[in-house]
């Protein structure tokens, strides 16, 4: 199950990120415990988990802007630097209102220099960088609007493209499907693809549902009360590992190539509390699988 | 110059000092609170600047009791309640609306013991007054190079640090991310805020200084799409609103109903708010034209929109799929 074998399937060339047995302890509660994981050159890796399990402290320590209690985080085989720029971040969600005056020019260009100090001077390589990754992420036609008054999946391809701008070699999404209908899903999903095969980029989504981005992942690191499994999809989410990991019984169903991951009772012991849980959260996860 | 000019600028306008020192403390401090109040009303900030405008009114009566210049007074408390309320509550936009409510209860409450010991006390009525509500006509002529070169630090400071500043209104995690030192660049900000309010306390006074930090930013924001664009006409309106209120307030020696002129606080205010209404208003008009094509069947007429503020773009916030 959870092995860091990802070195493998992208042949010789070590993993861009590797996170090596992190551990977190916030307030004297353990909140990640040996979290293992590694993403490869040019792959698209899921962090799945529900609300709570973990995944935002784990992009926070990735980012540097929380200290691990233990374990090291390693970009390119070497720790981490405190202030690194090789790493592209996208939030969930973005605080501008609609009539903010910051076009979606104006956000990519900060991904490219938003640390200088000064103001800029209108520069010609600049705007070529900047048009050039709108155009990379599809976002050319909406340029000149005002980034608060589009929509959450059109806002989520300018972030992406201010992310990217700079060339990171890894790009971290914080639930960037949580929002979006599901045309626009598919879209930054497909979007999202193409980017990490096309630049050879790592790429570490997180996600409560992995259905979504189940065509495009390579690899899947599922998070729960802290602890994490990482490997294929197939390797991973099944009812023995997951079973492991969540600490009471669930089932993997695979229904018309998606996945239901439900609580409940199986092959092993059943109390009743296992009942009741698989009873309660059934209709839940088949409505998150939708 | 006409018989009408003559009416419009009364005569010895332009020679009376008193207006001259008006016209480049107002014309200053305009400026720069142009530039501030654009990053102050980006970033989320609008509260807190107007916390800090009622703040500094406890350093100004503090300053009359001392018998010392009111801009240290204002400047002292602001800068001390940014302070505060940057240490209090940080964390959160929330826990800094909190922490900036707590703050500015307690000046107030203070500013009013002061302000009843200056009336009391010092029998001088008019504290109350040029304290909350200022005026541009008694500045003295040694506090300009003050004003200037506070005037002069806050620019520097928010020019140096405008991109980081936009970046951070954004998030401050995608800030962070790009290596930027979010938590001091916010204080700098917030101490940058307080001297800017300083200034605008001793223009129009500190119940009303927002309105030359907030109102023409706001206005500003409304006529463009770019950050930088928005700062020059900012302080453009500003600077024009603080002039003509000026202007008026001159003017009105010679108006009903006492012959004594108006203060010129209220006349500035006044320009601002007229100004903004007018700016609204027009880009209402705008808005409702450009919204018409969308209702007909004509896709050139739909596509020649301007996207950024067409109603799809409406649509799409509040989730309705998009049909194109």
């Amino acid at each position: 199950m959870a092995d860091l074998a990802q070195g493998a399937s992208a042949g010789v060339r070590p993993p861009i990120l590797e996170l090596d047995g992190i551990g977190v302890w916030l307030s004297g509660r353990e909140i990640l415990d040996d979290v293992k994981f590694g993403v490869g050159p040019g792959e698209l890796v899921g962090l799945i988990g529900s609300n709570g399990a973990g995944k935002t402290t784990i992009f926070r320590v990735v980012l540097g802007l929380l200290a691990p209690s233990s374990g090291r985080v390693l970009i390119d085989g070497r720790p981490r630097p405190r202030r690194n720029r090789s790493v592209g971040y996208v939030p969930q969600k973005i605080a501008l209102d609609p009539d903010m005056p910051l076009r979606s020019r104006d956000l990519v260009a900060l991904g490219l220099d938003g640390h200088r100090l000064g103001v800029p001077l209108p520069s010609r390589r600049r705007r070529e960088l900047v048009d050039e990754m709108l155009h990379a992420v599809d976002a050319t036609r909406f340029a000149d609007s005002r980034v608060g008054s589009l929509s959450g999946g059109e806002q989520q391809r300018v972030m992406i493209a201010h992310a990217l701008v700079s060339r990171p070699e890894l790009l971290l999404l914080d639930e960037p499907l949580a929002n979006l209908d599901l045309r626009s899903e598919q879209e930054v999903v497909e979007l999202l693809a193409r980017i990490a095969k096309e630049k050879g980029l790592a790429v570490l989504i997180s996600a409560h549902d992995l259905n979504p981005l189940l065509p495009v992942v390579d690899r899947v690191v599922y998070v729960a009360h802290g602890h994490v499994a990482s490997g294929t999809t197939d390797e991973v989410v099944t009812t023995e590992v997951l079973t492991r990991l969540y600490g009471h019984h669930v089932d993997v169903i695979r229904l018309h190539g998606r996945i239901l991951v439900v609580a409940g009772q199986g092959r092993g012991a059943d109390p009743p509390l296992a009942q009741e849980l698989g009873r309660l959260s059934n209709p839940l996860d088949d409505i998150m699988a939708v | 110059m006409g018989g009408f000019w003559s009416h419009v600028v009364e005569p010895g306008f332009f020679q009376s000092q008193t207006v001259q020192v008006a016209l480049l403390v107002g014309g200053v401090v305009a400026a720069v609170s142009g530039v501030v109040g654009v990053l102050t009303v980006l970033r989320g900030q609008s509260f807190a600047g107007h916390a800090l405008g009622d703040i500094s009114a406890t350093g100004g009566s503090g300053a009359f009791l001392l018998s010392i210049n009111p801009l240290f007074g204002f400047l002292g408390m602001g800068l001390a309640a940014a302070g505060c309320m940057e240490a209090i509550g940080v964390r959160r936009v929330r826990g800094r609306d909190v922490a900036t409510g707590i703050v500015l209860g307690a000046a107030l409450g203070v500013a009013a013991l002061f302000l009843y010991f200056d009336t009391t006390f010092h029998s001088t009525s008019g504290a109350a007054i040029t304290v909350l509500f200022g005026s541009l006509f008694v500045v003295s002529t040694s506090t300009v190079p003050a004003i200037v070169a506070c005037a002069a630090g806050a620019f520097a400071v928010v020019l140096l640090l405008y991109r980081p500043l936009l970046l951070s209104s954004i998030g401050e995690d995608v800030a962070a991310a790009r290596g930027v030192p979010v938590r001091v660049i916010g204080a700098l900000f917030i101490l940058t805020m307080a001297i800017t309010v300083a200034l605008s306390a001793i223009t129009i006074g500190a119940i009303l200084s927002t309105a030359l930090l907030i109102g023409p930013a706001a206005t500003a924001l409304r006529m463009t799409r770019r950050p930088v664009t928005a700062m020059v006409a900012a302080v453009a309106i500003g600077v024009a609103a603080t002039w003509v209120g000026c202007l008026l307030a001159y003017d009105s020696f010679y108006w009903p109903p006492v012959q004594h002129g108006w203060p010129v606080s209220f006349c500035i205010v006044a320009v601002i708010f007229v100004s903004y209404l007018v700016v609204d208003s027009a880009r209402w008009h705008r808005l409702r034209r450009a919204n018409v094509p969308a209702g007909s069947q004509d896709p050139a007429a739909a596509a020649a929109r301007p996207l950024h503020e067409s109603s799809t773009h409406d649509a799409e916030v509040l989730g309705s799929p998009r049909t194109d």
